[in-house]
Formats: structure tokens, C-alpha cells, sequence
């Protein structure tokens, strides 16, 4: 299964929209919503949940105030600021490091661990899809979309595609979303703040030694930027594999529901479609290579 | 011998697993007798540091060498440092890859993928 | 006061309206705490004069001291040491400068070094900060507790926050007296902002909603608003106008004087909600 992450540097460049698009016209595939805080995927493709799970991916100290005896060791040890005045633990703080547990003496303190998620799998008309939604303000979403690629792996058939819809900025989650795929395809506007999004996250797929691409949507809106991408990719080696043009249709389509495909945008569905055969010519040629 | 392949499954007719750090099992054999443990891998689901706890689980089951796909720098500064050989596996069962390593046909990885840190934008 | 700005995810316009709320309230303070995407500065333009790295402490070991009893490797809960016969492994990235392994150290033979992860950007008077997270580097809190350590408490204080809802966001906006979360009216829009809304409630912070790209085929965040009792500030209607400016990095309150005028509006209805 060759693996195809799509990931935008910060959100609202049209990522979902485009992975959508892609999810009508790719046969054989499975999908991934890696964007575990704020996935959107899911509510394009509207499957039907098969499986969903509670997900432990952090750990958090509990103090046994039975136990306790105030003497505010743990409250001076703590570099997280996550132990109240009444000793009581700050969930939205904890990092879970037991720092506070080495040093009470009276052994009152243990790490367990926490829900910070869930995951699913759900069967879509357009493959089997693995997705999850981080806890409001909980941390670990990095081990969260490791926990959304084994999903893949366990449900995987004999698809020949999975296509990931990544998660925004450089941090962990990202790394943990293109680590291992096979191709990166930045989703990008020309904006300037995109611009500078871009050369960011193209630092990151560099980095991890995977081969990046970069698609650049509502080209349009400003050419002069959109010059200055295409010069950027072409000295630094980054093929641009497609340009989107801007049309308020596709945002109407959206607020149906629709992806520019369904909405019957041909200009639209033609450009997504050549992105895609340039695309798996370029995975090809870098098999051979 | 005792070499640890990085494993899909419990068995030696299971795939090798081409990560390292993130592998579901490790099968711990000895290539002599081909007699084998199964270890799950506690790290696979660490939320970071998995290459390296795998790394220190290599070092705690005393093998002398890992068969594995690709192997991150964190692991692979743990294996080197305590001297076991690591050799890059093919697409194949647990146990063809021992067949393999045992008739001198696995390559000796001395090359990681890039780290997860040390450059700036 | 202290406003946090923020939004399910980006791309909403964060950066738009807290900008353009810069750019009209006299003596305000801007700091962008999205650290791994910093765009506050394309649009208001600060000379940066002060740049202080981000530092954070990670552990050395002291080998004349050290009896390899792996005690600092079995306390650190992210496996950032490894302890090889007689050998110490330790991985910065992935420490998260909690001192654990020191405490765990029965040799005293854990020193803390600094490390550097970032770095925060200032304008000359502090009325502009960002901080800027190299790329690699996973963890973001300490820059942004860093930026709010330099909050003017006497003045109205802009905190542009990363997108998401993730502990990021928590503490970039703990200690604000007002939220303003940005939505859009799509589907994905009403589904992101309801995780932003769940989250200042938890937190118990007063908040309003600014609209952008609103239009009036979708009143969805409409209907939501009005179900929960939320107020909406001020909706910013979809406009090429605007699109092609911000892509050049131009403000709509830079467009014309009724922008200045309706985001002058915001905030009064800002400090009028802060203070409710």
C-alpha cells in the first residue's frame, strides 16, 4: 500500500476538500484523518462506524488526599504548575512526567492513565476510513494519529492507496503523520503567510527524508505569489503538481456538503485529476529510482 | 546467535515488521537452533522515545543483533552504543529473514533515516 | 485586559481579526502565540529588535558520579534516557525538562544544561511579541509560556492563539479575561467551532464569536449561536476584497474606513463582555 499524506502548514488551505475529491476519483484505497484535533474528513464522507474505542495516550498523577499531608513538596518540584494550593492536580497541565511522585514522601502521589481521545474505523462508500477526535485541550495527539495509522494497518485489505488527510503546523503531530508514507503533497495558498507556512513544512518532509510535492490552491487570487511559489519549488527541487483555481462555486458547494466533484465543477474535477496522474507517475518514478 | 527481528505477528512465519521502534512484536531467535521467544513491544504506542525503550528492550534480552526494515537515529545511538549489529530485512517472513542472515545475505545498516531534530527554519 | 483569539482550526481568520484589532486600538499589545505558524508580523509589520532565545533545561550526566543503576532512565516518562552498560544515552528532543531523572539520581550525578527550542521576538517598545518554534522541535509550551511573561498588564492585550483546541491553545488563553472565537459557516466550520466552544467553557472564560466569510446561504453558526445563547460580535462578510488583500498582506481595515470603524466596534463589545 503506497501511502499519501496531504498536509497544509496551518489549516483552511482546502486540504479535506481536496483529499475528499481525491477519495471519488482514486480506486482501491483507504483513508486517514491524521488532523485529530479538528478532523474534518469525516464529515464529507459520512460512513458508518464499525469500531470505536476509548484511547489511553497519556498518563496524569493522582493525589490520594487521604494520604496527603501537605507539606508541598510535589507543589515545588512541579515545573508544570499543574498542583493546585489545595493540592489538587490541574488535568489541562499535568504533563504526566511523576516528577511529583519521586519526591512525596509519604507516597501519596501515582501516574495512571487518562483518556485523551477516541478512535474509529468506519466503512464509507469510499473505502474504509480511520479517523479519531483528540479530548477538548488533552495533549498526546501525536501518539493519537500513531494510534490512527495502526487502524489503517489493521484494516487494511489489499487497498493499493491510502490517502492521509495530515495534520496542520510542523510540530509532533505532523511528524507523526508523514513519518513512514511515501509521498508528501503540501496544500498550499498564495498568501504570504502561506508562503511562509510552506517552506516551513517542506523543511519538516525534507527533514524525515520523505518526497514532497506541493499543489497550490485558489492560485488565482494572487498570481504574483503564486509565481513566487513556483520559483521557490522549482530552485529547491519540489514539483508543483497542480494549481486550483479559486471559485466561489466550491465554497457553495461546500456548505452543501459537496465536494467540487459532485458539484459537477468540470474545470475543477479535470485540474484534481490531472493532479493525481502526475502524482502517481511521480511515486512511480521515484520506485524505479 | 541470538537475533531480534522486528515482527507483524507472534510467529516466525509472521512478516517482519519494517519499523523498528514502533514494531508489534519482536521475535528473539537463535540462529543456531532456531528456537524463538515472542516479545510485544511495550513502545509501540509510547507517545515518544518508542526506538529508543526498543533499543534498551534489545539490550535487556542481551541479543547480539536486530533485523529490521528502517531504524531511527535515537535506536539506532542505543544499539551502537552497546555494540549489536543491525541488519536491513527484506519484505519476507521472520523466519526467511534469519534464513537469510544465517547464509551472510542481509546487508549491515550503518546509514539511519534522518533524526527528529537538528535544523532550523 | 486580556483577550485570547481563537479558532477551531486555522485558516479562519484568526490572524485577520486580531491583526486588524491591533491595528485600531491605540496602545494595545499584540503577541502572537501561534508559535509554529507565526503570521501576526506580515500584516503589522513590527521592526523586531529584540530576539531572546527560548531555553529550556535537560539533563547531563556526570560520568565521574554515574553507577549505571538506570534509575533516571526508568523515571523519565518519555523516554528520553537510555542507560547502555556503561554507557548514558540522552535524547533533548524528546525531554520535556521535568527534572524527574534528577530527583530519581541516587549519585547526584544529573546536571541541568540549557537547551535551546525557539526563540521570541520583540518590536522595540514590547508592543508586538512572537515566538518561533525550530522546526523539529515538538514541544511549543515553553515558548508560549515564555511570551506571557512579558504581557503589559495595563494594557489591552491581543493573544493571537495556535489553531485547535490542544494544550496550546489552554495555555495560551489561561489567565484571559475574554475569548473571541472565529467560525465560518461551513460544515467543517460549525463542527470546529463547537469544540472551541466547549473548550473556553471548560475553562470558564467569557467569549463571543466573530463570523468570517459569512454569507447568507449558511446561517448555520447562526442558528447555533442563538440555541446556545452565544453572542455573535460581528460578522465579516465573504469578500474577494478581503481574500486578495490578506494574500497580500493587507488588512481589511487598511481597505477602508468602514473596516476601522466595525473592528473599533469589536472592541467595544470586547471590553463591554470582559466586564459583564
Amino acid at each position: 500500500m503506497k501511502q499519501i499524506v496531504f498536509i497544509s502548514g496551518k489549516g483552511g488551505t482546502g486540504k479535506s476538500t481536496l483529499v475528499s475529491s481525491l477519495s471519488l476519483l482514486v480506486q482501491n484505497k483507504m483513508l486517514a484523518d491524521c488532523d485529530v484535533e479538528a478532523p474534518n474528513l469525516h464529515i464529507l464522507l459520512q460512513g458508518e462506524i464499525l469500531k470505536k474505542r476509548d484511547f489511553f495516550g497519556a498518563k496524569e498523577a493522582v493525589i490520594d488526599s487521604s494520604a496527603c499531608i501537605k507539606c508541598g513538596l510535589c507543589r515545588k518540584t512541579c515545573r508544570f504548575d499543574a498542583i493546585s494550593e489545595e493540592f489538587e492536580i490541574k488535568p489541562m497541565k499535568c504533563e504526566g512526567c511523576g516528577a511529583c511522585t519521586l519526591v512525596c514522601p509519604q507516597n501519596a502521589i501515582k501516574l495512571e492513565e487518562v483518556k485523551t481521545g477516541e478512535t474509529y474505523v468506519s466503512n464509507t462508500s469510499r473505502g474504509t476510513f480511520s479517523h479519531a477526535l483528540l479530548d477538548i485541550g488533552a495533549e498526546g495527539s501525536g501518539r493519537l494519529v500513531t494510534e490512527v495509522r495502526k487502524n489503517v494497518n489493521a484494516y487494511k485489505k489489499d487497498e493499493e492507496w491510502l490517502l492521509i488527510d495530515g495534520s496542520p503546523g510542523i510540530g509532533c503531530v505532523v511528524i507523526a503523520s508523514i513519518t513512514g508514507t511515501d509521498a508528501v503533497v503540501v496544500v498550499s495558498e498564495p498568501t504570504k503567510s502561506g508562503q511562509s507556512d510552506l517552506e516551513r513544512v517542506l523543511g519538516v518532509a525534507k527533514h524525515f527524508g520523505v518526497p514532497a510535492f506541493v499543489c497550490i490552491n485558489k492560485y488565482n487570487l494572487n498570481l504574483k505569489v503564486t509565481s513566487e511559489i513556483e520559483e521557490y519549488c522549482e530552485n529547491n527541487g519540489y514539483p508543483v503538481i497542480g494549481k486550483i483555481p479559486f471559485e466561489p462555486s466550491i465554497v457553495k458547494a461546500l456548505q452543501e456538503f459537496k465536494t467540487p466533484i459532485e458539484a459537477g465543477n468540470k474545470v475543477i474535477t479535470n485540474e484534481i485529476k490531472n493532479l493525481w496522474a502526475r502524482l502517481v507517475d511521480e511515486v512511480e518514478n521515484l520506485k524505479k529510482a | 546467535m541470538l537475533v531480534a527481528i522486528s515482527s507483524k505477528g507472534n510467529s516466525m512465519e509472521c512478516m517482519m515488521d519494517p519499523r523498528f521502534g514502533r514494531a508489534e512484536y519482536f521475535i528473539i531467535a537463535d540462529t543456531d537452533t532456531m528456537e524463538f521467544e515472542v516479545v510485544e513491544n511495550a513502545a509501540a504506542v509510547a507517545g515518544g522515545g518508542a526506538g529508543i525503550t526498543s533499543g534498551q528492550l534489545m539490550i535487556d534480552k542481551d541479543v547480539q543483533a536486530v533485523i529490521t526494515g528502517n531504524i531511527g537515529p535515537n535506536a539506532m545511538s542505543v544499539l551502537a552504543a552497546a555494540n549489536i549489529e543491525i541488519y536491513r530485512g527484506v519484505s519476507a517472513s521472520v523466519k526467511e529473514n534469519v534464513e537469510k542472515l544465517n547464509k551472510g545475505l542481509l546487508e549491515e545498516i550503518s546509514k539511519t533515516v534522518p533524526p527528529h531534530s537538528g535544523i532550523n527554519g | 485586559m486580556k483577550v485570547g483569539i481563537l479558532s477551531g482550526k486555522g485558516g479562519t481568520g484568526k490572524t485577520t481579526v486580531s491583526a486588524s484589532l491591533a491595528a485600531v486600538v491605540p496602545s494595545c499589545q499584540y503577541i502572537d502565540c501561534d508559535v509554529e505558524e507565526p503570521n501576526g508580523a506580515i500584516f503589522l509589520k513590527p521592526e523586531l529588535k529584540e530576539k531572546s532565545p527560548v531555553k529550556v533545561l535537560v539533563p547531563e550526566i556526570d560520568m565521574t558520579k554515574c553507577n549505571f543503576c538506570g534509575l533516571c532512565a526508568k523515571a523519565c516518562q518519555f523516554n528520553a534516557i537510555a542507560v547502555v552498560k556503561d554507557k548514558v544515552l540522552v535524547f533533548p528532543e524528546i525531554c520535556h525538562h521535568c527534572g524527574a531523572c534528577k530527583i530519581a539520581c541516587p549519585n547526584d550525578a544529573i546536571l541541568e544544561v540549557e537547551r535551546t527550542i525557539g526563540v521570541v521576538e520583540a518590536n522595540e517598545d514590547g508592543t508586538f511579541l512572537q515566538g518561533k518554534l525550530d522546526v523539529g522541535e515538538p514541544i511549543s509550551i515553553p515558548i508560549i509560556n515564555e511570551l506571557k511573561k512579558h504581557i503589559k498588564e495595563d494594557r489591552f492585550v491581543i493573544l493571537d492563539c495556535p489553531p485547535g483546541a490542544s494544550c496550546a491553545v489552554v495555555n495560551s488563553i489561561e489567565g484571559c479575561d475574554y475569548c473571541v472565537l472565529i467560525a465560518e459557516p461551513t460544515p467543517f466550520g460549525l463542527h470546529d467551532i463547537k469544540i472551541a466552544v466547549q473548550l473556553v467553557k471548560n475553562m470558564g472564560i467569557p467569549f463571543g464569536v466573530v463570523l468570517n466569510k459569512a454569507s447568507n446561504d449558511n446561517r448555520s453558526i447562526h442558528h447555533f449561536c442563538q440555541s446556545e445563547g452565544i453572542e455573535i460580535l460581528m460578522a465579516i462578510p465573504f469578500s474577494k476584497e478581503i481574500a486578495e488583500g490578506y494574500s497580500k498582506g493587507i488588512l481589511p481595515v487598511e481597505i477602508n474606513d468602514l473596516w476601522n470603524e466595525k473592528f473599533k466596534k469589536l472592541y467595544e463589545k470586547i471590553e463591554g463582555g470582559a466586564h459583564k
